[in-house]
C-alpha cells in the first residue's frame, strides 16, 4: 500500500465500482426490459425502447390481468406438487445423510457415491422409462376411490419423481453439515445409551434447522422451475403446471410481448420472492450442490 | 474434520470395531479406547446377552450393529433413488436395444445394438468434414460446442465477478445477490426474457447497439443460423456465471491473505498477482464448477424448447432436444432411448473422473 498514492488508489476504486455497476446493468437488463414491457400497451412496446419506462399514454395493467388468468390454474398446480416434493426430498435427504454420516459401518461411501452420482444424471436418459413407469403405475385408477388425488394423477407422479431426483442433492447438503458437527457430543450421547433414532431426534434434528432452510429453498426453486418432467408426465391439461402454462401462453400470444413478460414475472414471482428473502440460503445451496 | 471423514470412510473400520467388541465381551473395559463410541454401545448391548450365553449369536450381533440400526434412515430413500435413477437408466438401456416405435406397447423379445449403429452411422454420413450433415451430426457437434464454449465462458465470467466482488467492496452482498439472481429463475422465464432481448426490431440488444452507434452490428440473433447457438450460449452464461462466481469466491476466501501481502511486497502488479499467485490455486474450484456447468449445459433443453420448440434447426439442435423429438415427437422410442444413452455416457465421462477423485481424497 505504501507505494500507491491516494489518488491512484481512488481512481482504482472508481474503476472497480464502475465495472461492478456495469455488470449490475448487464445482469438486470433482461429483467428491466421485461418489467417495463409488461406495463406497456401494444403500441407502447412496439414504438418505444424496451428499457424506457411507459408514459401515461402507454401505461397499462391489462397484460398482468390477462396473463394471470392464463396462469392461475398452473400456479395452483405447481404449488400442489412442488410443496410436498420439496418437503419430502429435504426430509428424506436429512435422514439419509444422517444414516450415512453419523453412524459407523462399512460401505457408506459406496452408497453415497451412488446417490451423489444421481445429481448429475441428464434427465433425458430416464425420460422414456419414466413415462412408461407412470403409465403402468396408473395413479388415476389406483386412487379411483379418492377423486382429489385421482384427478391430479400427473401432479402425484411429478411430486414422487421430483422427490426421488431431489434426494441426492439434499443428502449432499445435509451431509456437509453433519460432518461439521462436533463428534464428541454424539459420542457422549451414545455412551449414555441413546439409540440412533433418539440421537437424530434430540441432537441432529434441532441442529439441522439452518440446513433445512437451505435445502427447502434450493429444492423449491429447482422443482418449481422445471419444465421437462412436467412435459412428459402431465397428460391431462387440467394438471398443467405453471412452466407449461407459460410455455403455451408464449406459443399462443406471438408478438404480444407485454403479456409474455407479465406471464414470465408471474411465473417467476414465487422463486424471486424466495430468492430476495433467502438469497444467502440459496447461495449456500448452490455452492453445496456443486462441491 | 478431514481426519474424521477419513475415519468414517476407511475400510476396515468395522473390522476394528468388531475385534474390539470380541475383546470387550471377554471383560475388557471401554476405557482403553474412549473415542470408539459405536463399539462401546454395541458392547454394552451385547453384554446383556453374553452374561447368560458364552457366545453372542451372530444374528443377534448383526441386528445390533450400527449398520442394521441405521437402515431405516437411509434405505427407503436410497431404494427410491435407486429405482428412479439406476432402475430407469437400466430400463432405458433395455429399451434402446429393442425396435420399439409407435403407440403400441414395447416388446422385449429381440435385442441388438441397431439403434446405436444407426446413430453413429448417421453421424459420419456424408463425411465428417464435408457434409451435407445429418441431424445426428449437428446435434452431437452442437452438444460438444455447448459443453466446451459455454463452460469456459461461464468460468471466465464467473472468475472475473468473483475477483471484483472479493476486492473488499461495500455492499458486497448486494452485488453478489444481483449476479446470482438469474440462476433462481426458470429456463422458461429466462428464455422468454431473452427472446424479447434478441428481438431484431425492438429488442434490447439491437436497441443498445444502435444507441451506441454500432447499428451495423445488429443481427437477427435467434433466427439467423449463424448466431443462434452463440445467442443461446450468451444467455446461458448470463444465467449461470453467478454460479461460477459463488464457487470461485469460496476458493478465493480460502487463500490466506499473507499471499496477497507477499505478492504486494514483491511489487507484482495486480494482474500479475492474480495470474501467477491466485488463479493457480483455484484449480479445485475450477474443476468442480466446470463439472456442474457442463451438467447444466446438458440440461439446457428447457431453454431451447421455449425459444425454438422441438425443431431448433441444425445450427442449434442438441442431443437432449433430438432425444425428446425422436421419442415424444415421432414415437421412435428405441432410437430416442439410444440417444439418451449416448447423452448419459457423455455425462458419465464428465462426472465419473470427478467423483472418483473426490472419493479418493475423502472429500465426498
Amino acid at each position: 500500500m505504501a507505494d500507491t498514492t491516494d489518488s491512484r488508489l481512488g481512481l482504482n476504486r472508481i474503476g472497480l465500482y464502475a465495472a461492478l455497476a456495469l455488470l449490475v446493468a448487464f445482469y438486470l437488463s433482461p429483467l428491466e426490459s421485461a418489467i417495463m414491457t409488461a406495463f406497456k400497451t401494444q403500441t407502447g412496446f412496439f414504438e418505444t425502447s424496451p428499457f424506457v419506462p411507459p408514459t401515461p399514454s402507454t401505461f397499462t395493467f391489462d397484460a398482468w390481468g390477462q396473463a394471470f388468468d392464463r396462469l392461475e390454474q398452473g400456479l395452483v398446480n405447481s404449488l400442489l406438487f412442488t410443496i410436498p416434493a420439496t418437503v419430502l426430498s429435504a426430509t428424506l435427504g436429512s435422514l439419509v445423510a444422517y444414516g450415512l454420516t453419523n453412524t459407523k459401518w462399512r460401505g457408506q461411501a459406496f452408497v453415497l457415491v451412488l446417490l451423489v452420482a444421481g445429481i448429475f444424471i441428464p434427465y433425458q436418459s430416464v425420460l422414456v422409462p419414466l413415462s412408461r413407469f407412470w403409465s403402468i403405475v396408473d395413479v388415476a385408477s389406483l386412487f379411483a376411490w379418492f377423486e382429489p388425488v385421482a384427478d391430479r394423477s400427473g401432479l402425484v407422479a411429478l411430486a414422487v419423481t421430483h422427490t426421488a431426483y431431489g434426494i441426492p442433492i439434499t443428502t449432499l447438503l445435509f451431509r456437509a453439515h453433519y460432518q461439521s458437527l462436533d463428534d464428541s457430543m454424539l459420542e457422549a450421547a451414545r455412551l449414555d445409551g441413546a439409540s440412533i433414532a433418539k440421537i437424530y431426534a434430540r441432537i441432529i434434528l434441532p441442529l439441522s434447522i439452518p440446513m433445512f432452510a437451505v435445502a427447502l429453498i434450493y429444492q423449491f426453486t429447482n422443482i418449481w422451475n422445471d419444465l421437462l418432467f412436467a412435459l412428459v408426465l402431465v397428460q391431462n391439461p387440467a394438471n398443467d403446471v405453471v412452466t407449461m402454462s407459460l410455455t403455451s401462453l408464449q406459443g399462443s400470444m406471438v408478438g404480444q410481448y407485454n403479456l409474455q413478460m407479465a406471464g414470465a414475472f408471474i411465473t417467476a414471482l414465487p422463486t424471486l420472492l424466495v430468492y430476495i428473502f433467502f438469497g444467502e440460503q440459496f447461495a449456500e445451496g448452490v455452492a453445496g450442490g456443486g462441491a | 474434520m478431514r481426519s474424521r471423514i477419513l475415519r468414517v470412510l476407511r475400510p476396515g473400520e468395522q473390522a476394528d470395531a468388531e475385534s474390539e467388541q470380541q475383546v470387550r465381551t471377554d471383560g475388557g473395559t471401554s476405557a482403553d479406547r474412549p473415542q470408539r463410541g459405536a463399539a462401546d454401545s454395541d458392547a454394552r448391548a451385547d453384554g446383556g446377552v453374553t452374561a447368560t450365553a458364552d457366545q453372542p449369536s451372530r444374528a443377534r450381533r448383526w441386528l445390533d450393529s450400527e449398520f442394521v440400526k441405521s437402515l431405516p434412515f437411509w434405505l427407503p430413500a436410497t431404494l427410491l433413488v435407486g429405482l428412479f435413477v439406476y432402475g430407469a437408466i437400466g430400463w432405458n438401456f433395455v429399451i434402446s436395444l429393442t425396435d420399439w416405435t409407435g403407440l403400441r406397447q414395447p416388446t422385449y423379445d429381440s435385442f441388438d445394438f441397431e439403434m446405436y449403429e444407426v446413430f453413429f452411422r448417421n453421424v459420419g454420413k456424408g463425411g465428417l468434414l464435408s457434409g451435407p450433415h445429418t441431424q445426428e451430426y449437428w446435434a452431437l457437434r452442437n452438444t460438444f460446442v455447448l459443453l466446451v464454449v459455454f463452460t469456459v465462458a461461464a468460468l471466465v465470467v464467473g472468475l472475473l465477478l468473483a475477483i471484483l466482488v472479493d476486492r473488499d467492496i461495500r455492499y458486497e452482498n448486494t452485488f453478489r445477490t444481483i449476479y446470482l439472481l438469474p440462476m433462481s429463475l426458470s429456463f422458461v422465464v429466462t428464455a422468454i426474457f431473452w427472446a424479447w432481448m434478441y428481438n431484431p426490431d425492438t429488442g434490447m440488444i439491437n436497441e443498445t447497439l444502435r444507441l451506441v452507434g454500432l447499428g451495423s452490428l445488429t443481427q437477427q440473433w435467434i433466427s439467423d443460423p449463424q448466431f443462434k447457438l452463440f445467442a443461446v450460449m450468451f444467455a446461458l452464461v448470463w444465467q449461470f456465471s453467478g454460479y461460477a462466481m459463488v464457487v470461485y469466491l469460496a476458493g478465493l476466501r480460502a487463500i490466506p491473505t499473507d499471499q496477497y501481502e507477499a505478492a504486494k511486497v514483491d511489487g507484482a502488479s495486480l494482474v500479475k498477482m492474480y495470474w501467477r499467485v491466485i488463479i493457480p490455486q483455484l484449480r479445485a474450484s475450477t474443476t468442480s464448477a466446470a463439472v456442474v456447468l457442463m451438467v447444466f449445459a446438458l440440461k439446457a433443453f428447457d431453454f431451447l424448447f421455449v425459444l425454438f420448440g422441438t425443431r431448433p434447426g441444425p445450427s442449434a439442435d442438441i442431443l437432449a432436444m433430438m432425444m425428446y423429438r425422436e421419442s415424444f415427437g415421432i414415437t421412435n422410442w428405441a432410437y430416442g432411448s439410444a440417444i439418451a444413452m449416448v447423452l448419459f455416457v457423455l455425462a458419465l465421462g464428465v462426472i465419473a473422473p470427478y467423483l472418483y477423485v473426490q472419493f479418493k481424497r475423502g472429500e465426498l
